[in-house]
């Protein structure tokens, strides 16, 4: 493959970077190592004694297995929507930040869904779902469409990176392995007019269909929820209210990836401060929908005051229970964002970034109350002495298990970023490509209107 | 013609056992058998074979219904029970007889005797609460493996051998009758393979709960629960036949629901339970709170 000047240069930068490894790398991937193994022992303990060894009980049947796993599929938004969009809109800035957005995806949609296992108490059937599964229940819904999304979100990835293989196949590595590999890879790209043109069309169809599928997985989750009978979960507005808010949390880990790599692959001429600003500004307008329909929540269940609503609204306003993570959750984690970012004073790469950490801790705060005040407050009477099975407490177990999750997250992150340029080096050259597309609809439009005018004036004439 | 239909099914039943029974002797179900006692394996019990002739069986033979028979339901049944709340004084009994049948650790109960207050002007009362076998189930709706299953009969059971412990089925249930087995249940004794009817042996990582003892049901008695109630509280019937029993005195289910007023706890979340309450009035007892440190 030709590549020109710039590209070259990008393609060196990120070699170089791609085969070695600091010392600081080394210790950064042991402490990630030490979280992992970590959360391999849990998991053994957990397999060995079963489900004790976790904080739920009868009454919280589910604890932060699954506030983790909604978490995860919310920031995997950060590619498919954030990308996917800016793709289809030919936003010009988006090349240097896509393909973080991407990898980030795919590697929440592969931990996400472990922490559905970890939650299953007989993970040895799990191929049951496949030999008795029942169509009519909302987790077959979610097996389906996060095993379509991720697929589709490989995909995508992948056609994205195509370009960027091709150029990395003809590199002179020292490895002769990763050139065998690039090459498997790359599938004969050799960047001709034809195979530019497909590429950009799939490109296209690929982002079309990652965004209505990246919706449906998070209304599908919303929908475990909204399809139980239970106060604080049954109800309508929760599909478009988990869509938001895994929007604004995949933005918030999009911008906090930027900083990390910005900083540790020293990209400060790549990703710049218009990055981070624009994104800041996507981060404020998700937040402050966001902050809208948490409000439009707990209004309509407050003002109605039914018994049930009530109980959950109570636990969640009494500072005795979580009125001090809910104010963190609803609040702190939604205004202080919306402010840092509206005023342009306040309004730095670092700023942003503090601000986006703050947005995407209260938005997994958000989903442990969206799950355990509900299964505390059962619609019968809980009169149980057990004090375990009125309040969940998540264990050590359950917390190294979330730890491990996410240095398994930045480890699987890092590893990508061994392999492949975490920044394209090779824009598309959909400028050209749009220009073409124009002109053939153009085209059409003009053949169409000039076979309409001559139908109308052969009917004229059959009139006369 | 009601009792015919009884007397058929109860053909097909013992038919069907001593079909299960044959097929142990040939050596199919050997290892399901393995674990049954010596003395047990020679006492035998006189049954109705399908041909209308008396037949010997190993008592021990008598197998529960396997889990793709316990399926289908007793044929031309429809099970309801009735807790008439004004006889209720907590005496406990039903919990016992239920954990002893079950073989429970008193920490997953599958009935719970609730302390009731329906508002801050009337007096308490107690409340038991059991699974209420629901003609809508919303845990059967969302069970993934179809674990939890609605039979022609009513009656909604578990297959602990098909279900993967994800606990949505104890999320959705409205009425938190489903308890779990978050450790090693407590070794059950058992001459008997696994059966949804019997609920025995327990495993690890499954959904358990009241299950209306089909395994009585199948020999045309009551549940245990029904039977040890000492104040005649709960009563049990087909709903088919109208007639309810609670162990001394049947009686028109109709009748019973319209002249004590009968409702069906949280009618409104549309559920359609098949387990009624009489309103707690013209007590038998006065209300008595419960000794400290009994949970329900």
């Amino acid at each position: 493959m030709e590549l020109d000047q710039k590209a070259t240069r990008t393609l060196n930068f990120f070699t170089a970077q791609m085969v070695t490894i600091s010392r600081y790398g080394i210790i950064r991937l042991a402490v990630l190592l030490i979280f992992v193994l970590g959360g391999l022992y849990a998991l053994i303990v957990q397999i060995v004694k079963g489900h004790i060894v976790t904080g739920m009980r009868d009454n919280v049947v589910w604890g932060i297995y699954i506030a983790n796993f909604i978490f995860f599929i919310g920031i995997s938004y950060a590619g498919a929507l954030i990308s996917g969009i800016l793709h289809l809109l030919r936003v010009k800035w988006r090349t240097p930040i896509i393909r973080i957005a991407e990898i980030i995806t795919i590697v929440s949609t592969l931990i996400g869904p472990a922490y559905i296992l970890l939650c299953m108490g007989r993970l040895d059937r799990l191929h049951h779902l496949a030999l008795y599964g029942r169509i009519q229940s909302p987790i077959i819904w979610d097996v389906l469409a996060i095993s379509t999304y991720l697929i589709g979100s490989i995909i995508f990835l992948y056609l994205a990176c195509i370009r960027d293989l091709a150029a990395l196949r003809d590199y002179p590595f020292k490895n002769k392995w990763r050139n065998k590999i690039y090459r498997f890879l790359a599938v004969d790209f050799n960047d001709n007019t034809k195979q530019n043109r497909y590429l950009n069309r799939a490109l296209d169809i690929m982002s079309a269909i990652i965004i209505p599928l990246a919706v449906l997985v998070h209304s599908v989750l919303a929908w475990i929820f909204g399809m139980t009978l239970r106060p604080g979960w049954h109800s309508t507005i929760f599909a478009p209210y988990f869509v938001v808010a895994a929007v604004f949390s995949g933005t918030g880990v999009l911008i906090i990836a930027m900083w990390v790599f910005r900083r540790y692959y020293k990209l400060e001429s790549y990703i710049t401060k218009i990055h981070f600003n624009y994104l800041g500004i996507m981060l404020m307008i998700l937040g402050a929908l966001y902050a809208y329909f948490t409000f439009s929540e707990y209004l309509t269940s407050w003002y109605g005051s039914e018994t049930w609503d009530m109980e959950v609204l109570y636990k969640l306003f009494d500072p005795e229970e979580y009125w001090w993570w809910f104010f963190f959750a609803a609040i702190i984690g939604v205004v202080l964002p919306i402010i840092v970012i509206l005023i342009p004073k306040f309004r730095t790469i670092n700023s942003i970034t503090a601000v986006s950490v703050i947005a995407v801790l209260a938005l997994w705060v958000k989903r442990y109350l969206i799950i355990i005040p509900t299964l505390e407050t059962p619609l019968l009477p809980l009169q149980d002495l057990r004090p375990e099975y009125i309040h969940y407490q998540p264990t050590m177990i359950e917390w190294l298990l979330t730890f491990s999750g996410v240095a398994l997250f930045c480890l699987i992150f890092f590893l990508f970023s061994k392999f492949i340029p975490i920044i394209p080096i090779i824009k598309a050259e959909e400028g050209k490509n749009y220009a073409q597309l124009r002109k053939t609809v153009m085209e059409r439009i003009i053949k169409r209107k000039l076979k309409e005018t001559k139908m109308k004036e052969s009917q004229k004439i059959e009139h006369l | 013609m009601k009792k015919r239909k009884i007397k058929q099914s109860r053909r097909k039943f013992f038919a069907k056992t001593i079909t299960a029974a044959a097929g142990a002797i040939g050596g199919i179900g050997l290892t399901a058998h393995s674990c049954k006692s010596k003395s047990e394996e020679h006492e035998k019990v006189t049954l109705l074979s399908q041909d209308g002739k008396l037949v010997q069986v190993d008592k021990a033979a008598i197998t529960p219904a396997s889990p793709a028979e316990a399926r289908k339901g007793i044929p031309g049944k429809h099970f309801v029970m009735v807790v008439d709340l004004s006889r209720c004084r907590n005496a406990r009994k039903c919990i016992k007889a239920c954990d002893h049948h079950h073989q429970l650790t008193p920490d997953r109960p599958y009935i719970k005797v609730l302390r009731m207050q329906d508002n801050p002007a009337s007096s308490p009362y107690w409340m038991p609460k059991k699974c209420f076998h629901c003609d809508n189930p919303p845990c059967v709706k969302v069970c993934p493996v179809g674990a939890t299953f609605k039979r022609t009969d009513g009656l909604v059971l578990i297959d602990n051998h098909r279900c993967i412990g994800c606990r949505f089925c104890m999320a959705a249930c409205p009425y938190s009758a489903r308890v779990f087995n978050w450790g090693k249940p407590k070794p059950q004794k058992t001459n008997h393979p696994y059966s949804p009817e019997t609920s025995i042996p327990s495993q690890i990582g499954t959904v358990e709960k009241c299950d209306f003892c089909p395994d009585m049901l199948r020999q045309n008695k009551v549940p245990h629960c029904i039977s040890a109630c000492p104040n005649g509280a709960l009563y049990f019937g087909d709903q088919n036949s109208d007639s309810v029993t609670n162990g001394s005195e049947t009686v028109r289910l109709s009748t019973l629901l319209r002249d004590k007023a009968g409702y069906r706890y949280l009618e409104e979340l549309g559920t359609q339970p098949n387990v009624y309450y009489l309103p707690p009035a013209n007590r038998l007892f006065p209300f008595k709170d419960a000794p400290e440190g009994q949970s329900s």
